[in-house]
């Protein structure tokens, strides 16, 4: 962020009504992981053996592609505060790969437990585990819409130095679901 | 050391997830206080960077850092406790053979 910014008087970036949701999102997820929690806590046996089939190294390179988009997205954010729409092009459309990277690994996560025949009525675990990631799977979709109706605009050569406030938006809602997944990933993935 | 705040995040936030990734591919996380303590502890900071410099709460009203950063600490609080609820297997003790495992509340 620039030293413009920094000076600025306390401000939400981005616009109310995505704060808003963003909010009823961190609430209604927050429900869900301490549900999933203590779920979990009754019956650790049947989550072990759920979690077990899980593929932490695609959660782990999930994690990567969710934080690389951030930091993709905190770039292009910050380039066209500065004016600099060619360089926030060129980051948007990086954090746009890794939205897409995650989609499709996660897209293939799920047909292959699919296949598997681990759906939503298997047990607690699996009905967590898809309501979960699978909520989480339609907000990256959602994010990286919003990310792309930006890029789109920004083609037509909308934003630029003081005119950031739809790119902050979508920014704000893309760190949501990355904020949600570093909570999930550890939940979910990792720990016994 | 990356110059720019936002690479600097960018980094912290790969290795803390790199050690969370290790820590789960050790099976350190299996019943074990310290590794979930550490683990949740990441969670947290990773959250608390991603919500004060990524969605730059830290230059938002108090009020909504507070509501974010809260969200995060309860949230976290909440799955630790019920992870220190969790009934865990305690291994037999030579002394005391029988049956492999038999079920115990976490002290």
């Amino acid at each position: 962020m620039s030293a413009a910014a920094m000076a600025e008087p306390p401000r939400l970036r981005g616009d109310l009504a995505i704060w808003l949701v963003i909010g009823a999102e961190l609430l209604t997820f927050g429900l869900m992981f301490v549900a999933f929690a203590f779920a979990r806590s009754r019956d650790p046996a049947l989550f072990d053996a759920g979690q077990a089939q899980l593929d932490l190294h695609g959660g782990a390179i999930n994690t990567v592609l969710l934080i690389g988009g951030s930091w993709c997205v905190a770039h292009a954010v910050d380039a066209l505060r500065q004016g600099r729409r060619g360089v926030a092009g060129r980051w948007l459309a990086g954090s746009l790969a890794a939205a897409a990277g995650f989609l499709v690994l996660k897209g293939h996560e799920f047909a292959v437990k699919s296949a598997a025949g681990f759906d939503l009525e298997t047990d607690t675990f699996w009905m967590f585990y898809w309501l979960l990631t699978g909520f989480h799977f339609l907000h990256v979709a959602a994010a990286a819409l919003l990310l792309a109706l930006v890029a789109w605009r920004m083609g037509q050569g909308a934003y630029g130095r003081g005119d950031v406030h739809a790119p902050e938006t979508a920014a704000a809602f893309w760190h949501m679901v990355d904020l949600l997944w570093i909570v999930l990933f550890p939940l979910v993935y990792v720990m016994r | 050391m990356p110059g720019h705040p936002i690479d600097r995040i960018g980094l912290f936030l790969l290795v803390a997830t790199g050690i969370t990734f290790a820590f789960g591919e050790a099976g350190l996380v299996e019943g074990t206080a310290w590794p979930v303590f550490v683990m949740l502890a990441l969670a947290f900071l990773k959250g608390l960077w991603i919500a004060l410099d990524f969605m730059e709460l830290r230059h938002a009203p108090a009020l909504w850092r507070r509501l974010v950063v809260g969200w995060l600490l309860l949230v976290l609080l909440l799955i630790l406790l019920a992870w220190a609820l969790t009934p865990r297997p305690v291994a037999a003790s030579p002394a005391t053979p029988g049956p492999a495992a038999t079920v115990a509340p976490l002290s």
